[in-house]
């Protein structure tokens, strides 16, 4: 059925801290990795190693340059921003099915393959009724599901649902991929329907956020923002080829010296 | 977005195939059995190549039947559906007409409603997409409406004129319809023109959230080729390209049509300009349908770099 659950019992999900993300592709790698071999068909590559490699990923990071001096306008290259001494800041952004809470994604699928569990929150793909139409891809605002172009069946982030509950896992590893593998501790996997959860003290401690609230989509999963800058932006020297010379001591500091004489 | 040819085809003819099915159920065309024959079996084919060409995009189409069992939240399921009960209704308004040569009237109004239903709900699998704010406006569904009727009273006027029973009223019935259909579409295209990505309340600080620190710009893409979503949803036409579709989609699906249309009154007969108008306005729809995907912007363009 592909209307979505009135309320679910738990509201599974992930914080992302974008103060924390290094954006060193870490999770993007494991969930690949996980997951090809894991819930549902493969996730396929097309030439690989050729001119134009293309594959089926779930998770990707993106990495964004925000502006603070600025309000309008787009920025020039990066060398004219160190040079002008902008108050900027690069901000990697990490970005997985959200798994929203009224999820257009589901509602817009023909066939019933895409749903949202009552029990968890999840929401799935059902590969063997996928027809792979697409539609959801359209109705999904963040970019989240890829159709896989080996399979012709739509893939997305699962939470790895086959991980979280698997007994035969450590417990240490029973959560999702992208979060177990994250060196810097930057994605945290929780129950956003209990207050006093992980996730849920650190989206009230730390302001976390939705994206685009205005699609009305209401994401489980939150991002938490940078956190403000401790000391002020220092403006760039103007002469950054002047930093680069060594300062010449001694006979060296005599020579140079002698030869500006000479001119 | 991609303007995937299957799709094209799809809203093309099957549009037209309904548009077709909605003039002959309020009784247009003459109504002896070979016409009968000749007009739903044209309607037939036109429909059934839009049906079967949607098809043609799906990763498993063998599996398209289950497409039938979501109408209670998927316009697209709902598409299916509709058509499918038009279209087995229609069968047997068919066998009526031709075998006994009875067109059942209420069967024939009840055909025209569950067609402008179907085309409706065509329409509204676009229409009703958050995420591509071109497409989001009750015009969208107005437009596939009106071109659709204007397309069927096109084609019924042209067969009634070939079997030898022309009417000016079928006649000017399409060109009535045609004019409206493209005075919607003129303004489809002028809200179409103001309306940008960012008109549904989305830019790229919305879509990082990062939107009180300052002003976002992609800095780095997260791979260094296209994947599905650029290239099903980040795609992009040259204006000066569009330009020229759009003149064409006019001149063949408008122009040229109302010059038959006006001819075969003018002429009181003249079957020949009417088939060149039909033939034309199907390409011009065409290239109108390829637009309306083509232009289309889709919101996760905004973590592209798009604005």
């Amino acid at each position: 059925m592909t209307t979505l659950p009135a309320q679910t019992d738990k509201s599974l999900g992930l914080v992302i801290d974008l103060d924390v993300c290094v954006g060193c592709h870490a999770c993007v790698v494991n969930c690949k990795e996980w997951n090809t071999g894991g819930y549902g068909a493969p996730l396929s590559d097309q030439n690989p190693y050729g001119a134009d490699p293309v594959g089926s990923w779930l998770n990707r990071i993106h990495t964004f340059e925000v502006d603070a001096s600025q309000g309008g306008g787009c920025s020039g290259s990066e060398a004219q921003i160190l040079a002008d001494g902008k108050d900027t800041r690069v901000v990697h952004f990490p970005k997985s099915c959200l798994h929203c809470e009224d999820a257009p994604c589901v509602t817009v699928c023909p066939t019933g393959a895409s749903y949202k569990r009552s029990e968890d929150g999840i929401v799935l793909v059902n590969e063997d009724w996928c027809i792979g139409c697409g539609l959801c891809a359209w109705s999904c605002p963040y970019g989240a599901r890829e159709m896989d172009a080996a399979e012709g069946v739509m893939k997305k982030c699962t939470l790895c649902v086959d991980r979280i509950y698997n007994e035969n896992l450590p417990e240490e590893d029973r959560e999702p991929a992208c979060v177990r593998t994250c060196p810097a501790n930057a994605r945290h996997f929780g129950d956003f329907s209990d207050p006093n959860s992980n996730v849920s003290v650190m989206v009230a401690e730390r302001g976390g956020m939705d994206l685009m609230p205005e699609q009305g989509t209401k994401p489980v999963n939150k991002y938490l923002p940078p956190r403000p800058k401790t000391s002020p932006v220092q403006s760039a020297p103007s002469d950054l080829v002047a930093l680069a010379e060594p300062e010449a001591k001694g006979f060296l500091g005599w020579l140079d010296a002698a030869l500006e004489k000479m001119g | 977005m991609h303007p995937a040819s299957s799709i094209i085809v799809f809203t093309t003819f099957s549009g037209m195939g309904f548009g077709l099915i909605a003039m002959l159920g309020l009784g247009a065309a003459p109504s002896d059995g070979t016409a009968g024959f000749v007009t739903c079996a044209l309607a037939f084919i036109l429909t059934s190549v839009g049906l079967a060409s949607s098809t043609f995009h799906l990763g498993h189409p063998e599996r398209a039947w289950r497409a039938l069992s979501q109408w209670r939240s998927s316009w697209l399921s709902r598409e299916g559906a509709l058509a499918a009960v038009t279209l087995g209704l229609f069968a047997i308004y068919a066998v009526l007409w031709i075998f006994a040569d009875d067109r059942v009237a209420p069967i024939g109004v009840l055909l025209t409603v569950l067609s402008i239903v179907t085309v409706y709900a065509t329409a509204m699998i676009y229409g009703s997409l958050k995420t591509v704010p071109r497409w989001q406006t009750g015009l969208t569904p107005l437009c596939y409406l009106l071109f659709a009727a204007a397309g069927g009273a096109l084609l019924a006027a042209a067969l009634s004129s070939l079997l030898g029973a022309f009417s000016e009223t079928a006649v000017l019935t399409a060109l009535g319809l045609m004019v409206v259909a493209w005075v919607a579409k003129f303004v489809w295209w002028g809200r179409a023109d103001r309306t940008t990505l960012g008109s549904n309340g989305s830019s790229p600080e919305t879509a990082t959230g990062l939107g009180h620190i300052g002003k976002v710009r992609l800095l780095e893409a997260p791979h260094s080729s296209p994947n599905y979503l650029m290239k099903e949803m980040v795609y992009r036409v040259g204006r000066k390209h569009a330009r020229k579709l759009r003149l064409l989609a006019v001149a063949l699906g408008g122009a040229v049509p109302v010059l038959g249309l006006l001819a075969a009154i003018a002429l009181d007969g003249g079957a020949f300009f009417l088939v060149v108008a039909v033939l034309s306005h199907l390409i011009g729809m065409l290239a109108e349908r390829w637009l309306f995907f083509a232009e289309a912007e889709h919101s996760v363009s905004l973590y592209y770099g798009h604005r």
